[in-house]
């Protein structure tokens, strides 16, 4: 078990700056998660805590240690990579047991901890198997019990799923949650697919260029967004932005379209918005919080709205009905049965509680 | 398409033999067989001379296969110990190899994942093997002469391996950057220094190229005459040499030269039997990448 302490950390390649002054905590037997598109240096970061990268600047601590100078094999971290990185001309055993090999492990104590792990992974009957000969599951799995098998300090998980099929990695990801309730280690792990983030992490770190965009508990960046790239990138479907102006009339304050739909804001926010009043704005509302306006439905800080649906696509449960709010596309997430045709027109309810305000200069959320 | 037409039943009309088809097949096969006995017949001739004697060598018209096969020319070459500059070839090639794939794999690991001196240095380094050996072999050998190292093992090996390295360094790194990175990686992270992966992943992964760039190499060495020629005399002659030998002013040994040609084809012909399977796999493995 450890923590892990990052300060200040550069590393950029050839013209690319690949992180530009991360700091990051995480204590001891947590789970984070490195979470951001393509190219937001996340897999650096991890690369870097694991020493296969040298950052420019920057401290990476782990208890307490700086390890900046050592090599990656005298960090005590275990990493799995995303395609797995099985030798293909050695057997499942040997594939688990190489890292203990390189550590002189007894020969007894190594098939002792080969077997557990295998047992825990559900893989016993693979080991005198080639990897060639597993099924991709199978091989993540195998790459998994490699890294277990060490006791490592610190666990790094480099897109571990995303070379799986949608279903497998549904149940891959609910078994690397349940390996790390058991073993309490730290781990770190590096996703591009936020669902997995969300899921998976007692701590999100959503990064963007090279720098932390926020971190903190899954729902708490869902649901407290710092600013237009956080709200956009969690949530699935992603958020509805539309550009708007902030309008006070008697009293009230609403949020006004170039079309002239005004949606009022709530009581409880007057106070924190009011300076804003005159300013442009983007309103940012996600898919589930516009429902079907319903008789009798009086809670607070609903704003109604009628809309004319263009697209609606039905998923089973919920189904998504696309229309068109002052000309920017918006997407709901309704009941199943609230829409019954393109073209209707219908009257929703916006919840203007969960909507957030964005400062279309500076990008953070009012 | 009558439903009495079974799925099973091999259709095959009266007349085959008249179809268009079947005479562009066996035009092509008589083509090839008639290439293959043109190409194949100088190997057999020198193959045959070897077993002949003397008169039947230089007999007219040409006797195509010996009345008796004798064995004489072959005891007559151990006798007189030219047998013995196969052994010369097989000391300057075998070490010679082993030295150049040695040196030139981690100069190609280098390369390949440190970039060292970016592309710009591999480049400089193949372009060494383009010099015709003709262009040095002088200056070598008046170098050789000052210290001493004509007609020496460690003279022969060293300009050998010398001439190899930039050939295994290209090959090499080919081989070593087509290994997928997070192998070595996922070895440095489970706790094995550089060394150790090198000898732990990238060998076993890069075996194929390994053995087929050795082969070439080895081929290389066992083939060379000219650095042979210029620089040995009586001490380790190697074998190409030692043919050359058969060549007099009255006479040419032609059952010497069969003899000989057949024992120096032998340790190449074993070589790319045992690695066959590498030989055809690492030559195959750049080609089809992507």
């Amino acid at each position: 078990m450890a923590r892990l302490r990052i300060t200040g950390l550069y590393k950029s390649y050839d013209s690319v700056q690949a992180v530009r002054g991360v700091d990051l905590d995480i204590p001891e037997g947590e789970f984070a998660v490195l979470v951001g598109p393509s190219g937001c240096g996340k897999s650096t970061m991890l690369r870097t805590i694991a020493g296969l990268e040298e950052p420019d600047a920057g401290t990476i601590e782990i208890d307490g240690e700086i390890v900046n100078d050592l090599p990656p094999r005298s960090r005590d971290v275990a990493m799995v990579f995303q395609n797995y990185a099985l030798y293909p001309y050695m057997k499942v055993f040997d594939n688990i047991a190489f890292g203990l090999r390189a550590r002189k492990f007894p020969a007894g104590e190594i098939k002792e901890r080969v077997l557990a792990a295998a047992a825990t992974l559900n893989i016993s009957g693979l080991l005198d198997r080639l990897p060639r000969q597993l099924s991709g599951g199978e091989r993540q799995r195998v790459a998994i019990g490699r890294a277990i098998v060490r006791d490592a300090r610190l666990f790094l998980f480099d897109e571990p799923l995303s070379n799986l099929d949608a279903q497998l990695r549904e149940e891959m990801r609910l078994e690397i949650k349940e390996l790390h309730q058991r073993l309490g280690k730290t781990m770190i792990y590096v996703t591009h697919d936020q669902i997995e983030a969300r899921t998976l992490a007692d701590r999100v770190v959503l990064l963007n260029n090279g720098r932390i965009e926020q971190e903190g508990a899954p729902l708490d960046l869902f649901e407290r967004p710092v600013n237009r790239f956080v709200a956009g990138f969690l949530g699935s479907p992603s958020m509805n932005f539309i550009p708007a102006r902030l309008v006070a009339a008697d009293e009230s304050l609403a949020v006004t379209f170039e079309d002239g739909t005004a949606l009022a804001v709530p009581a409880a926010a007057y106070e924190r918005l009011a300076g804003r009043s005159g300013h442009d704005v983007i309103f940012g509302v996600r898919t589930e919080h516009i429902s079907r306006a319903r008789d009798g439905d009086t809670r607070e800080g609903l704003a109604p709205l009628s809309a004319t649906i263009d697209v609606v696509q039905p998923t089973g449960s919920r189904t998504y009905v696309t229309f068109r709010l002052s000309g920017t596309p918006v997407m709901a997430e309704l009941r199943a049965h609230d829409v019954e045709h393109p073209g209707q027109r219908i009257e929703l309810d916006v919840d203007m509680n969960r909507a957030i305000l964005i400062d279309p200069e500076t990008d953070l959320v009012l | 398409m009558t439903g009495e037409t079974r799925a099973d039943a091999v259709y095959v009309p009266k007349d085959w033999w008249l179809r268009r088809r079947t005479w562009t097949y066996v035009g092509r096969y008589a083509a090839a067989i008639v290439i293959t006995l043109l190409f194949l017949f100088p190997v057999y001739w020198i193959f045959i001379m070897a077993f002949k004697t003397p008169e039947e060598v230089f007999a007219s018209p040409p006797i195509w296969y010996p009345a008796q096969i004798q064995f004489k020319t072959f005891a007559v070459l151990f006798r007189d110990g030219d047998v013995g500059t196969i052994g010369n070839s097989l000391i300057t090639a075998g070490v010679s190899t082993v030295l150049a794939m040695f040196f030139g794999t981690i100069a190609a690991y280098s390369l390949a994942r440190f970039r060292t001196g970016g592309e710009n240095l591999a480049i400089w380094i193949i372009s060494q093997r383009m010099i015709p050996p003709i262009v040095i072999i002088f200056p070598v050998f008046l170098v050789y002469v000052f210290f001493g190292w004509v007609d020496t093992f460690q003279g022969l090996i060293l300009l050998y391996t010398a001439f190899n390295l930039p050939y295994v360094t290209w090959m090499m790194r080919g081989y070593i950057e087509d290994i997928p990175i997070e192998l070595e990686q996922s070895a440095l992270v489970d706790g094995w220094s550089r060394w150790q992966v090198l000898l732990r992943v990238v060998f076993p992964m890069a075996r194929a190229g390994l053995f087929a760039t050795a082969v070439f190499t080895f081929i290389f060495a066992w083939n060379d005459f000219i650095f042979a020629l210029v620089l040995t005399r009586v001490e380790i002659t190697t074998y190409p040499v030692q043919v050359t030998s058969f060549f007099g002013q009255q006479q040419t040994f032609w059952a010497k030269i069969g003899a000989m040609s057949i024992l120096g084809t032998l340790p190449i012909f074993f070589a790319v039997a045992l690695f066959q399977r590498y030989l055809v796999r690492g030559i195959s493995l750049g080609a089809i990448k992507g």
